[in-house]
């Protein structure tokens, strides 16, 4: 078996072949470790977690599908909690739902890592579950939201039961996330980001319309290697832009992308790029256009 | 089918299965979901039963609506001065993520500017509480007697001293101590109007399990009947009775055979009056039962042995039996 991503290293160079990888691991740790400084060291510059923080004592940033449970229970938070909610679906608005799985959630590398053990193993098959179940168990959570009266999610939601853990004390928290890694290992191939999590849901609800978009601006130059399908934990979402010329224009634009930039990494012929939403013209592909042209369509 | 196309059988087949698919497909995902959901609610309603000896901040609003609004950051955490709460951990009773406070191990100092209040972005915290002594954590509750140093006769008066409301929410109320036959106790009283719930009463208590803790209230009140009226307190509220004192039914007291208590005030054991009324002993008559009657022997108090019991007119009944 050919590694995954062996072309783009030999042809790239190891950098090259990692460079997005790298970078979101780089903000995902980061993150964590800004998280972390004020428990560990005292330096306060975010406190909270992910469902509400504050970072230096003035910008809120608050989850907007916590906030939405909350809502639909009958409770309307403090100013401070609804305008950072603002704030963060403004963001996640225009920079892509899901890049919130891909670039800050603490669930990420546990499921990557799963995903590589996956592939290192040649495990195959699994339990069938569908990429949709993640929307109805999103409508689930909301329904019981709004019979109990609390904010359902959050019982059982290893996201923020590990990014809380990590800052406030992780008790059996870790089972959870343990339950995740192994689910993902040998139950189903991204089984909990890609077709349980009813955050991700609601991300790519939110990101439905994103601005910031993977793009397969050079289609032309693909050679069919499959490492993008190989690599990417959404792989249903690249075929339109990749595949559809003539047709589609190169610009990825399903909700579910994560916009990780594996596909941009493990390309050996540089077919993709990250550019904008409207930066889509249907006969692009031929001519390879630079990005350089962004914005102005 | 449309006639003007015609199907080939296979086609239909292959429809008919891809029907099939989806329909054991959507049944699959409704009854995954469903049971997802339906386990949900049920732990959810478990779980939202906070244990008693589990303290919210101050300015929690009700248990019930607190696992709706707060959204678990603990930034209440974060901001307590004296590092007293914590968020509960999955396999902790109290609902994960949000945050509490044990009083025995830790109790809430109570601070005047609340930081814990004003740091909650959601209000699970009210933040319309702005003095601390309005806070009502929880209700301290002298739960045992028996070992309550104080009842025991003794002066430990600990939970009373350490009381950021001292004198208000407990005070010492002296009675006699039937024991020695020449002492006092001092029992500590708590006062619920006053009472913060900051526990400070409950992790000071010197016995090894405190005879004093600080419960929720509805744990450590009872509740009077809606229709019930104190009269005492109506009457203090009005400034006068709320009914006709001179109207009221004052029914016979009755006492051991053969007793007599001097000047024992009984309006209602009154006999009409017979022969050998003394003046001397008619204690004076209260207000609103002016002097339509006599007080005299009750029946039965008299002489021992004398004539059959002939009860009383009640005062008000005007005699009309």
């Amino acid at each position: 078996m050919i590694k995954v991503g062996a072309d783009a290293i030999a042809e790239k160079g190891w950098l090259a072949a990692y460079k997005w990888l790298i970078l979101r691991r780089a903000a995902q740790f980061g993150i964590l470790a800004l998280f972390l400084l004020g428990p560990l060291a005292g330096v306060w510059i975010v406190k909270g977690n992910l469902t509400y923080s504050l970072t230096l004592g003035v910008l809120p940033l608050t989850d907007p599908y916590v906030t939405l449970q909350s809502l639909v229970t009958g409770h309307v938070p403090e100013k401070m909690g609804l305008i950072g909610a603002g704030i963060v679906l403004v963001f996640y608005f225009l920079v892509g739902g899901r890049s919130f799985c891909a670039w800050v959630c603490p669930i990420n590398p546990v499921t990557d890592a799963a995903g590589w053990i996956r592939r290192r193993l040649n495990i195959r098959g699994g339990a069938q579950l569908s990429r949709a179940t993640r929307y109805w168990i999103l409508v689930t959570t909301l329904l019981v939201s709004v019979l109990t009266g609390s904010i359902a999610w959050e019982w059982i939601n290893p996201v923020s039961m590990l990014h809380r853990g990590l800052f406030f004390g992780v008790g059996a928290g870790w089972m959870i996330v343990l339950a995740v890694f192994l689910f993902d290992i040998f139950v189903t191939k991204n089984g909990w980001c890609g077709r349980l999590c009813p955050v991700g849901a609601f991300y790519s609800l939110l990101g439905r319309w994103s601005q910031v978009r993977v793009s397969a601006t050079k289609r032309t130059a693909c050679n069919d290697c499959m490492d993008c399908f190989e690599v990417c934990p959404e792989p249903q979402v690249i075929k339109p832009g990749l595949k559809g010329g003539g047709v589609r224009g190169p610009v990825i634009l399903a909700a579910n992308c994560t916009n990780c930039g594996r596909c941009i990494d493990v390309c050996s012929k540089d077919v993709f790029n990250f550019g904008l939403r409207f930066n889509n013209p249907l006969e692009n592909g031929a001519q390879a256009t630079p990005q350089s042209a962004a914005g102005n369509k | 089918m449309s006639p003007d196309r015609p199907t080939r059988p296979d086609s239909t087949a292959q429809a008919s299965l891809k029907r099939r698919q989806f329909i054991l497909d959507s049944a699959k995902m409704a009854c995954g979901v469903g049971m997802l959901g339906l386990g949900l609610g049920f732990y959810a309603k478990q779980a939202k039963a906070l244990p008693p000896l589990a303290l919210r901040p101050p300015g929690a609003i009700a248990e019930a609506d607190f696992v709706g609004a707060c959204i678990r950051c603990g930034l209440c955490v974060r901001d307590c001065p004296y590092n007293i709460l914590g968020l509960a951990k999955p396999e902790s009773p109290v609902a994960t993520g949000t945050p509490f406070f044990t009083a025995r191990a830790l109790p809430c100092e109570m601070c005047e500017d609340i930081p814990c209040v004003k740091a909650c972005p959601t209000g699970a915290l009210d933040h319309g509480l702005t003095d601390i002594s309005d806070s009502r954590m929880g209700l301290a509750t002298l739960v045992d007697h028996e070992t309550c140093l104080n009842f025991l006769g003794l002066r430990c008066d600990v939970c009373y001293r350490v009381c950021p409301v001292i004198d208000k929410a407990i005070t010492l109320d002296v009675i006699p101590n039937t024991r020695t036959g020449r002492h006092a106790m001092f029992l500590p009283t708590v006062h619920s109007d006053a009472c913060t719930g900051c526990g400070k009463c409950e992790k000071a208590g010197v016995l090894e399990e405190a005879a004093i803790r600080v419960l929720p209230p509805k744990l450590a009140k009872g509740e009077l009947s809606k229709t019930y009226r104190i009269g005492w307190e109506e009457k203090k509220a009005a400034g006068h009775s709320l009914i006709d004192e001179s109207k009221m039914v004052d029914l016979p007291d009755r006492l051991p055979e053969g007793m007599t208590l001097p000047n024992h005030y009984d309006p209602g054991s009154v006999v009409p009056p017979v022969s050998e009324a003394a003046p001397s002993a008619v204690p004076p008559t209260p207000p609103g039962m002016s002097g339509s009657f006599v007080p005299g022997t009750p029946p039965a108090l008299g002489k021992i042995g004398s004539s059959p019991r002939v009860p009383s007119t009640p005062p008000g009944l005007g005699g009309a039996r």
